[in-house]
């Protein structure tokens, strides 16, 4: 009587046994997963409020009036900078946004077989280029057709290009393919030549998506460094020719100021900082428009 | 492509289509085989039949909308009058410009208001129309559709803010803006409620005063009402092409069946 | 007449259609053309470094002797990286996805993102001037309590500008992709699948363990891959936080004398490079280029293998998808 009661009641207690210690690994998972979670948000953290703590010391009208011309220690600042990336940046975008569009057009529109293929698999390729190699590639080019060592703004943007296309061309092409074929059948039904319909019914359709796609192949290119440090090099004093002579960016601003701090070191990390807090401020404002932009569309449709 | 005179389209808005010895692929797919029909003008005709039967694949067809799939050719010839729609001289894009189509589901330009829309095949055909044409275009053709009179007030609306049933008379007064010849309509009342289904078979009624009007339906009561030619499209198997079994005289086709197939059909015992 | 007797319309549509033709595939094949074209410039521009014995930066015999202590640098912060970033990558993917209510995981996801839009010269500037002065002192711990590890022998740098804090920063900028990516498959494991081994009594995580994570686990691989990638090719952070000595080849983890990477060594050089060192800066950079040309190439070919569904190319999409948010991959 007794031995079946304690057989019974150890079946009891054995079942739930294995019940805990499963459910003690799912519970310690879920720790370990949330406490990882948190640890990757530290360094954000730790990031932005070191930014903007230290960047807003001179974030005064000076630094966005004043270059670093003649200026050694305090004071300055790099409107020059601002210039040469909105610049650099502009041309970039000039270069890259009507090619990347129009080849993400080939792709969905036309494109078939091989090449449409090869191109794809490029455009892939492209995505993983180290930005100092498309860096290099701009100075190769221009110093091939204008002599070693040249540095100017438009050979920055040929690199940042470079970087670029392939976002406008990936982004650009998603958008196109979420055009629904619908249109595309209503369009050649009505009695349109092809490209008619895909300049009047097809882009209008994804326009505002390619726009943002656009948006975030500037937040792409617009904190680059490193090609612009080897092609468009680095200047204290205002140039807004992009075809001659060497052009500042606020990227290089940057790690020029960082680089090169006398003896003064506070006031060159102090624009450091500043031009660190502008940055980011232009790249998180677009990419959270560009989002914006991009969920707005996908509700209407 | 607006050379064309009032005479040449009213010669050609008597025409009837004729298809012959007419077959259609998607790749190696053989979808429909040795079609011979005739479409009378400014009559409705149905095309029924189960599905997977060809009759979208021979309404599409005839606007030449079936070659612009991957992969898709066709035989024979189908003529509108005289002219071999699928001759060698022959641009399709014309050739859509007198065919026009309404869809299965309602597809508005969603980038458009309703009177873009109406206007849009004029423009997409490349014209230019002037506003006050542009105005009077619009009113016709919505009037025609019977959309007028619900949608006058918000015609800068997107097209997309309609209901289904009003959308579908939008595409079809859109189709009837650039005025072709035939309007070809692809099972134009499945996506609809029967209220909105109501409307565009009294819609279609009204139509065959003045196009030639080809309708795909999987319906054979949608048939029987609307048509005055009925045509019914089989398989003898899956994989085998579609084929014509039988066309005439909607009446006479339901009432009085030549093919055992058409019989067995329209008394549902398939399909 | 009608239709055939159109020919000048028709003339002037196919000549319309033609040139919008020509002008998609034109900037299709100049996109190509550009592509092969940086490949022809750098082996133009490299050339003589490859073949020369003399003159090259830091006075090396020939150019393999300058690349291979540097290779190894990328390489060794790239794994040091990695090592550190796929874990919480992992558990930041799941956690959005498996763990955290929608509405919050919709938010920190982009949170996340934000991460990846940082530029790298910003990362730089925090690593150097933050996250290293941070880390000093622990490393001074380290050092004395667990200097009979190889990896944490030598004297500890006082800086923190080790290339352990070099492989941190990477890590940090590398995180965000594989945490898109793999959370972008691990929403995709498919409902039933789950609800299958939850109605045969799986807790959460052997849920996960059964469903999940082998669904998800070559889109894993293939983030992996696209992060490694970018931290071999990644080069202001590491210049501007690494103390590194020319030449060296060494796993040691906290001492000042590091090796130096690819990427860094030439946005270090190339602004006072002359003749035949911007050779063989180009000749490096061709390199990399070539580098992570195949450690793209491998992640591809991962990301494109028919998954357990037979759905070719998901991961592809996933991986489309993802460039196209914009994060940088």
């Amino acid at each position: 009587m007794g031995m079946i009661d304690f057989q019974e009641k150890s079946d009891l207690v054995s079942m739930p046994k294995v019940k805990t210690s499963r459910k003690v690994t799912d519970r310690v998972v879920k720790v370990v997963i949330i406490a990882f979670f948190g640890l990757a948000l530290l360094p954000l953290i730790s990031l932005l409020t070191t930014v903007i703590t230290r960047g807003v010391g001179r974030f005064d009208p000076t630094f966005f009036s004043s270059s670093m011309r003649g200026v050694v220690g305090a004071g300055g600042g790099a409107v020059h900078a601002i210039w040469g990336t909105l610049l650099i940046t502009g041309t970039a975008l000039i270069i890259s946004a009507p090619i990347g569009i129009a080849a993400a057009v080939y792709l969905v529109e036309y494109g078939r077989g091989k090449l449409a293929k090869l191109l794809t698999f490029l455009v892939d390729v492209m995505t993983g280029i180290p930005s100092i190699v498309a860096g290099l590639f701009a100075y190769a080019v221009f110093s091939i057709i204008l002599g070693p060592g040249t540095r100017s703004g438009v050979a920055g943007s040929i690199a940042l290009s470079l970087l670029m296309i392939p976002v406008v061309i990936r982004s650009s092409e998603e958008m196109l393919r979420l055009v629904p074929g619908e249109q595309r059948e209503a369009a050649i039904a009505l009695g349109s030549p092809k490209y008619r319909s895909i300049w009047r019914v097809i882009l209008p359709a994804a326009a505002p998506g390619i726009v943002s796609g656009v948006m975030l192949g500037i937040c792409r290119i617009i904190g680059e460094t490193a090609p612009l440090l080897l092609v468009a090099g680095f200047t204290d004093s205002m140039n807004l020719n992009v075809f001659d002579g060497r052009m500042a960016t606020l990227p290089v601003f940057i790690y020029s100021q960082w680089q090169n701090k006398g003896t003064d070191s506070v006031a060159y990390e102090g624009r450091a900082w500043s031009a660190a807090l502008m940055l980011i401020g232009i790249v998180l404002i677009m990419n959270i428009a560009a989002k914006l932009i991009a969920a707005r569309t996908q509700k209407v449709r | 492509m607006m050379t064309l005179t009032t005479t040449e389209k009213t010669t050609f808005t008597a025409s009837k289509i004729s298809v012959s010895n007419f077959s259609a692929y998607y790749g190696r797919f053989h979808a429909i085989k040795d079609i011979n029909m005739v479409v009378e003008p400014r009559a409705v005709t149905a095309l029924i039949g189960p599905s997977g039967c060809g009759k979208s694949t021979m309404l599409r067809s005839i606007n030449r909308m079936h070659e612009t799939l991957p992969g898709a050719r066709v035989e024979g010839s189908i003529r509108l009058g005289a002219i071999d729609l699928y001759g060698a001289d022959v641009d399709p894009v014309a050739v859509r410009e007198r065919i026009g189509m309404v869809f299965q589901r309602p597809n508005p330009f969603p980038t458009m208001s309703i009177k873009e829309n109406v206007l849009s095949g004029v423009r997409l055909q490349g014209n230019r129309i002037g506003k006050s044409d542009g105005d009077d275009l619009v009113e016709m053709s919505l009037r025609a559709a019977n959309l007028w009179d619900s949608v006058k007030d918000q015609l800068a609306k997107g097209g997309a803010s309609l209901s289904g049933g009003q959308q579908q008379r939008l595409c079809i007064a859109r189709a009837i803006a650039v005025k072709p010849d035939v309007l070809l309509m692809d099972e134009p009342c499945s996506a609809l409620d029967p209220i909105s289904t109501a409307a565009i078979e009294e819609l279609i009624a009204n139509l065959r005063r003045e196009y030639t009007v080809v309708i795909v339906t999987h319906n054979m009561q949608q048939a029987q009402r609307v048509s005055d030619t009925t045509a019914f499209f089989h398989i003898d198997g899956p994989g085998l092409p579609g084929r014509l079994v039988e066309c005439g005289a909607t009446t006479e086709l339901f009432s009085n069946p030549k093919e055992s197939a058409t019989a067995d059909y329209i008394a549902g015992r398939f399909g | 007449m009608f239709m055939t007797n159109q020919n000048n319309a028709k003339r002037s549509r196919v000549f319309f259609e033609a040139s919008a033709r020509f002008v998609v595939l034109g900037a299709g094949v100049l996109v190509m053309g550009g592509l092969f074209g940086v490949a022809l410039f750098l082996v133009l521009q490299g050339w003589p470094a490859i073949t020369a014995t003399s003159g090259l930066p830091r006075n090396a015999a020939n150019l393999w002797e300058l690349a291979a202590p540097l290779a190894f640098g990328s390489v060794w912060a790239a794994t040091i990286a990695l090592i550190l970033a796929i874990p919480v990558a992992l558990s930041c993917a799941l956690a959005l996805t498996e763990y955290l209510p929608k509405q919050l995981s919709t938010t920190l996801g982009a949170v996340i993102d934000v991460l990846a839009a940082i530029p790298s010269v910003v990362y730089g500037l925090w690593g150097i001037m933050v996250l290293a002065p941070m880390l000093a002192g622990p490393y001074g711990w380290m050092g004395q309590n667990l200097g009979w590890i190889p990896l944490f022998a030598g004297e500890p740098s006082a800086t923190g500008r080790t290339i352990l804090t070099a492989g941190l920063v990477l890590a940090v900028m590398i995180m965000p992709i594989m945490t898109a990516i793999s959370r972008e498959v691990f929403a995709q494991a498919p409902k039933e699948l789950r609800e299958a081994s939850i109605a045969l009594g799986a807790t959460k995580w052997e849920m996960i363990r059964m469903v999940v994570l082998p669904y998800g686990r070559s889109g894993m691989i293939s983030g992996a891959m696209l992060a490694l990638g970018r931290a071999l090719g990644e080069t202001m952070a590491v210049a501007m936080v690494l103390s590194a000595v020319p030449g060296l080849i060494s796993f040691e983890l906290l001492t000042s004398s590091n090796p130096n990477t690819v990427a860094a060594f030439i946005a270090q050089n190339f602004p006072e490079a002359h003749g035949l060192e911007v050779s063989a800066l180009i000749a490096l950079g061709l390199a990399l280029f070539v580098i992570t040309f195949v450690v793209n190439g491998i992640a591809r070919k991962i990301s494109n293998q028919p998954s357990d569904d037979a759905k070719p190319g998901l991961l592809a999409r996933v991986k489309n998808a993802f460039v196209a948010t914009g994060v940088r991959a």
